[in-house]
């Protein structure tokens, strides 16, 4: 082993290469690495605001479903009462128009009855002179006694 | 094992044929061109191919060897963020330096001894020729690392307390004002044995682990079973040199950048 000028042509070399590596290889890649990092933590920030507005996104859906249940389950109801209500007002008309029928149907009957018992009236008297005429044919005179018949006719 | 030059091959002739360098100049402008030639082909492979890949990198899916260099990387960004608080953007660039071309160096070692120099042999067609292509075998280019790291460690201690303040550290650190000279002194002796101990630590485990591969290349078609294990076991060795060179380097400049 001896020291001689080689050692001055290795450092020549060990300087070239120190300074590839400074200028040429370390620089870019670490760029590159840095980068990279940079790149990974965006993207884990993005997948972290991703899951939290997910989250957001299924509480407001979750809101809404609520919600709207809610307004379902009032309109059922006032739906139904609605319901009722018209069931109400068509007992309440039914009822109306029925006393109406009945009522025109009974006062129907009672001109009917009041008619007949006229009718009845009219005959009975005409059966009484009728009878009368036939009993008291010489000695009574129709003209002479209708006063009283028409009195009598009155009567009954 | 090329047994077919003149001289009787014995296994001293092999081993020393193995430990010497191609060696092109005298005294001391001699130069290794091995190691120069293996180190910068391999440096000037992986930190090329590097800048290609970074400069196609993309902040999308890391494919392939984007995904693998990233790794590679961040692994030795974060003993750098770990060890070293200081802002310099050096200490990232030349702790990655280090991490991969001392184990894309200390890698050679798995290439099978006698395979590099036969065929820098047969491309030269000089059937002599020493050819040592595992370059971190090599003290000159491990001192060449150690001695940049040096240089970078006082150059730091000087931007990071300036002139005054690291002057009055090496003089008034471990024993106060008064006893100065021997302040100085030992600063001395701590720094200087980083450089030669990072270098050597490097150098002596992969020269000796290089000296095991070619005491089993002597023993013939025993060489086979002998060799696997060393060299899975030797992956272990590659790494963790490359991983002390790198991890020393981050600490001496995390000491460099803060006041004791």
């Amino acid at each position: 082993m001896s020291i001689n000028a080689t050692l001055i042509g290795q450092m020549i070399w060990f300087a070239i290469f120190i300074w590839i590596t400074m200028k040429f290889i370390w620089p870019p890649l670490q760029k590159a690495m840095a980068d990279r990092q940079q790149q990974i933590a965006d993207g884990l920030a993005a997948a972290e605001r991703g899951k939290h507005d997910l989250e957001l996104a299924a509480k407001r859906s979750a809101d809404a479903l609520r919600e709207a249940k809610d307004r379902a389950a009032g309109i059922t109801a006032e739906a139904d009462k609605q319901a009722r209500r018209i069931v109400e007002d068509a007992k309440d008309a039914a009822k109306v128009e029925a006393e109406k029928v009945y009522n025109a149907k009974l006062a129907e009957l009672e001109q009917e009855a009041e008619r007949a018992r006229s009718a009845l009236r009219e005959r009975v008297a005409e059966l009484a002179v009728a009878g009368a005429e036939k009993i008291l044919r010489r000695e009574v005179n129709a003209a002479a006694h209708a006063d009283m018949l028409s009195a009598l006719k009155q009567e009954l | 094992m090329s047994a077919e030059h003149g001289e009787p091959l014995t296994a001293t002739s092999y081993i020393t044929h193995h430990l010497t360098n191609f060696k092109v100049g005298s005294g001391f402008w001699t130069f290794h061109l091995d190691t120069l030639i293996v180190s910068g082909l391999i440096g000037l492979a992986v930190f090329v191919s590097l800048a290609v890949i970074a400069n196609r990198a993309t902040s999308g899916v890391p494919k392939g060897w984007q995904n693998f260099f990233e790794m590679v990387l961040s692994f030795v960004n974060q003993q750098v963020k770990d060890t070293y608080h200081g802002n310099n953007p050096l200490i990232a660039p030349l702790a990655i330096t280090i991490f991969i071309w001392v184990f894309s160096m200390n890698a050679m070692d798995l290439v099978p001894v006698d395979f590099l120099p036969w065929a820098a042999q047969h491309a030269t067609g000089n059937e002599h020729l020493p050819f040592k292509f595992v370059p971190t075998t090599d003290p000159n280019l491990t001192f060449a690392m150690s001695i940049t790291v040096f240089v970078i460690m006082i150059f730091l201690n000087f931007k990071v307390k300036g002139f005054g303040g690291f002057m009055h550290e090496v003089l008034t650190v471990p024993f106060g004002a008064k006893l100065a000279p021997v302040n100085l002194l030992f600063r001395i002796i701590e720094d200087v044995a980083k450089p030669i101990s990072l270098s050597l630590r490097l150098f002596g485990n992969m020269y000796a682990g290089e000296m095991v591969f070619i005491l089993i290349g002597l023993v013939g078609i025993w060489q086979l079973p002998l060799a696997l294990p060393w060299e899975l076991f030797h992956i272990l060795i590659i790494t963790l040199q490359a991983f002390v060179f790198m991890m020393l380097t981050i600490v001496y400049m995390s000491m460099a950048s803060e006041s004791h």
